[in-house]
């Protein structure tokens, strides 16, 4: 079939606005994926589109987008999944992330993200001796399986660039950070939960947060982000995990 | 140009590059560099398992996983260093533990394990549970807990800065010159150590499981600057590729009790490896699926297998061989989700439900740039120490992995020789002293740079790189013959004329100029393609990942050791070896 892309382009080096590209691919199949279709117009029409990529397959959080108005990554979107199409062509529009600027075209500045990221203190903190048998410490798979979902995060954004909370003020740590908070507040090795659960209960931390699911919808990995915050919203009030 | 001023630069935040990071920043003044954000590294990607033989379900010892290591590499591993890494995988992996990596648990709360391609009870010959996992993604949480533990240590990073040459200057090191991808301007990091940690090249073929970032840059650096590269003909095709896309599906499939089935429905490994199987090392699989394809076996007579993990093919030939265990839908959903991910993703297909079409897939470089068990890299069959230089991981060839690495041993080999080269930088840099820049730093990268973003020949980089990528497949696979790699060497010959002459991009800017960078990295493909190919059709033998039609049989006689294969300032490339490390096991023939 044949695919028309609507790319939304923006190079402050040359211009002054954001403008829309019109691409259209010839041969495209229903199995191809948004990435595939950028390469291909990167690759065959284009050199300039300019956008961040790297395994392909859904795993390493590099390419983020909005396609067709809903975050997703371009290597995990098949055509397929993006409607028939009428007849025998299929739209596509992509765009960057919102909530971030824009830094050119589909890429844009992560810093502010990772800024939050690193604001929740996203290690392992446990300062008791370790075993004196110099083997692993003990965990139950119960206490394993509390904090499995939030350990899948590749933060890549998708979560915390839909979210309306974060667009209205990017002072808020945002789903991606509490889902990296989770992650170690419910790790029963942990023990760094007190001070990560202030850093959670500060203005901009999870209150922020208004249940809007659009986080949830966008996470790529399936991680239930919602149900994550309300986790950590949990702790909070109660003091316990 | 900026300058920046480190004890020692760290080229690649995957496993390797972080772990040494670690290590390094505990004694010196580090920077690590990477072209991608540390946590898009393809070490995230890794799925299975990292192996040690920690005897958590079973009797396992470091020595059967030693000599797992040894076979798997038909011998070409050196077996001091092989000692050292099955040894220290131990240690190391109940360091990961300490340092918060979620590993999946037994009911007794220790590390859980499962079974992988070539790890075996060296008295019954039977698969050992030795692959320590989480999930089937090991490699993310190992990428992630090592990011996050330098988070801690206050490492310093520069990401999205693209590495592009070494500053030596005869036998010292002086440092590293980086492309800003954001601005597009230069910079210089002067230090007394380097540490390359790239990681693979697997997008020198077609069908691959590698990242498209995983271009070979601190190989190729290395070459270019008058390291010979060892054992380059080895190359691994992981036989579970997800068909046409390359997508890896683990070994751990198989490890859960997952079997491959030609077009008649045969479980057609009985027949190439009768004692394990559908676990034998990887290059035994590879070539058997080939071979059936070849013999008019695939699916449909098309060039692909079905690997079967539905609960009922899995429980009935656990059945036939007494195994008591039995796997429902629950189980795969838990143990394997990213796979099941992954094919009802790009397939539409349920493994629960259906068989998933596969065929090999360019997975792994055993071979790279030579180093000793201290990350120390090696000049030459001399072994001379380059001072101040390292390299670890992928990009790295220890050699630990021979002719063909054996699953859940690369990781092992990120972190227990990333941690060794780590603390061996900490302890060169207290010593060492900063040599000073030579003048004209960095002139000839602006000038190639300037050349390529210039161009005007009309040659799309991407053709360059299919015309590449299309004759390496063909030619230098999994099968292999003397005409077929001088075809190689010939196609490549005047692409890379070519890619000297002709070649043009679109994106004449600064900022992002990803158009440029490819091409750029497209350069560092194509003499590894070359080096490849030109090492391979020396070696006249088949040995573990080299299969050659013309030369069926390995000859220890002639060819137990490492090729050395360097390139000089005209694009010349030169051969010669130096010999393999032997020690406990004497070479045999490979039986699984
Ligand atoms: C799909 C898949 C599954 C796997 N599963 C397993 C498994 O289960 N068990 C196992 O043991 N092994 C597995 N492997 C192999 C293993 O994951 C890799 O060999 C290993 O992760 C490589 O790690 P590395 O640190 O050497 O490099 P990588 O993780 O690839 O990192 C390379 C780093 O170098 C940087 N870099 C590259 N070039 C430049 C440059 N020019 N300038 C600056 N930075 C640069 C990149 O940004 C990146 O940070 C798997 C591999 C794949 C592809
Ligand atoms: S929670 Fe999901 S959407 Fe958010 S950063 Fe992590 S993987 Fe991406
Ligand atoms: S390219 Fe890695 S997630 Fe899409």
């Amino acid at each position: 079939m044949q695919a028309k892309l609507k790319i939304r382009r923006f190079n402050p080096e040359t211009d002054k606005k954001p403008w829309w590209g019109e691409y259209t691919l010839e041969n495209v199949h229903r199995t191809d994926t948004v990435l595939d279709l950028l390469h291909r117009i990167k690759w065959e029409q284009d050199g300039t589109l300019s956008l961040r990529r790297s395994c392909a397959h859904g795993v390493c959080g590099s390419d983020a987008m909005r396609i067709n108005g809903a975050n997703a990554l371009a290597c995990k979107t098949l055509v397929s999944r993006l409607g028939s199409g009428k007849g025998d062509v299929i739209n596509i529009q992509v765009e960057p992330i919102l909530g971030l600027s824009v830094e050119k075209d589909l890429i844009v500045d992560m810093e502010p993200f990772f800024d939050h990221y690193r604001s929740v203190m996203p290690y392992f903190i446990n300062d008791q001796p370790v075993p004196a048998d110099g083997r692993e410490r003990l965990q139950s798979p119960e206490d394993r399986h509390r904090f499995d979902d939030t350990t899948k995060c590749i933060l890549c954004a998708a979560c915390t660039s839909s979210c309306p909370s974060f667009w209205a003020d990017d002072r808020y740590v945002g789903p991606a950070a509490i889902v990296q908070a989770h992650r170690f507040i419910f790790d029963s090795r942990d023990e760094g939960m007190n001070e990560r659960l202030e850093v959670m209960a500060d203005t901009f931390g999870v209150w922020r947060c208004r249940t809007i699911f659009n986080c949830t919808n966008a996470c790529p990995r399936e991680i239930k982000v919602t149900e994550a915050i309300a986790d950590v919203k949990k702790a909070i009030t109660s003091g316990k995990v | 140009m900026k300058t920046h001023v480190f004890d020692a630069v760290i080229v690649g935040a995957g496993g390797a590059g972080l772990m040494t990071a670690l290590y390094a920043s505990r004694g010196a003044n580090v920077a690590v560099i990477s072209k991608l954000y540390p946590t898009r590294s393809h070490t995230g990607t890794a799925q299975g398992g990292i192996g040690a033989a920690l005897g958590n379900l079973e009797e396992d010892h470091w020595e059967w996983h030693a000599y797992d290591t040894v076979k798997g590499s038909d011998y070409l591993a050196d077996q001091d260093a092989v000692d050292i890494l099955c040894k220290e995988a131990i240690e190391t992996v109940v360091e990961l533990e300490h340092m918060g990596l979620p590993f999946d648990r037994l009911p007794n709360g220790r590390i859980s394990q499962r079974r992988f391609g070539g790890h075996t009870n060296n008295e019954t010959g039977k698969p050992v549970m030795r692959a320590c996992h989480a999930a089937d993604r090991t490699g993310h949480m190992i990428l992630q807990t090592l990011y996050q533990q330098c988070i801690k240590n206050k490492v310093n990073f520069f990401d999205e800065f693209h590495v592009v040459d070494l500053i030596r200057v005869d036998d010292t090191i002086r440092g590293i010159i980086a492309y800003e991808i954001a601005t597009g301007e230069l910079h210089v990091f002067h230090s007394k150590a380097v540490h390359f940690a790239t990681g693979g090249w697997g997008r020198c073929w077609e069908v691959t499981s590698n990242a498209h970032s995983l271009t070979g840059d601190g190989t190729a650096i290395c070459l270019r600057n008058g390291v010979p590269l060892q054992d380059m003909e080895f190359f691994q095709f992981h036989p579970t590729g997800i068909y046409k896309l390359g997508i890896l599906i683990t070994e751990g499939v198989r490890g859960e009790g997952g079997i491959l089935l030609n077009g008649q429905g045969e479980r057609f490994m009985e027949r190439y490896a009768p004692t394990i199987k559908d676990l034998a090392s990887r290059d035994v699989v590879s070539r058997a699926i080939f071979m059936e394809i070849q013999a008019g076996r695939g699916i449909n007579g098309q060039n692909y297998v079905h690997l079967d993990v539905r609960p009922e093919t899995v429980n009935k030939y656990n059945e036939l061989a007494g195994d008591p265990k039995r796997i429902d839908r629950a189980y795969i959903e838990e143990k394997l989700p990213d796979i099941a991910d992954f094919t009802r993703t790009y397939l539409g297909i349920d493994p629960v439900e259906e068989p998933m079409p596969i065929q090999p897939t360019a997975h792994y470089a055993m071979g790279g740039i030579p180093t000793d068990v201290h990350g120390r890299v090696l000049i030459g069959a001399e072994k001379r120490v380059l001072p101040g230089l390292y390299a670890a991981g992928e990009c790295a060839c220890v050699s630990v992995h021979g002719a063909n690495r054996l699953g859940t041993n690369s990781l092992v080999d990120l972190v227990v020789f990333g941690r060794r080269s780590g603390a061996h930088i900490a302890e060169y840099c207290r010593e060492a002293e900063l040599l000073p820049l030579p003048t004209g730093t960095g002139q000839h990268v602006q000038a190639d740079f300037e050349r390529l973003r210039t161009g005007t020949g009309g040659m799309k980089p991407f053709e360059l790189r299919r015309r590449m990528q299309k004759t390496m497949t063909d030619n230098v696979g999994v099968f292999r013959t003397e005409e077929s790699m001088s075809k190689a060497i010939e196609d490549l010959h005047h692409i890379r004329h070519d890619y000297e002459t002709r070649v043009q991009i679109d994106d004449k800017g600064q900022r992002y100029n990803t158009d440029l960078l490819e091409a750029w990295e497209l350069g560092c493909l194509l003499e590894l393609a070359e080096v490849t190919a030109f090492s391979a059709r020396a070696r006249k033998e088949s040995r573990g990942g080299h299969a050659r039609e013309d030369f069926p049989e390995r000859d220890d006689h002639e060819w137990l050791k490492h090729t050395l294969c360097a390139r000089d300032e005209d694009g010349h490339y030169s051969l010669d070896y130096k010999p393999v490390v032997l020690g406990r096991y004497e070479p045999k023939k490979r039986v699984y």
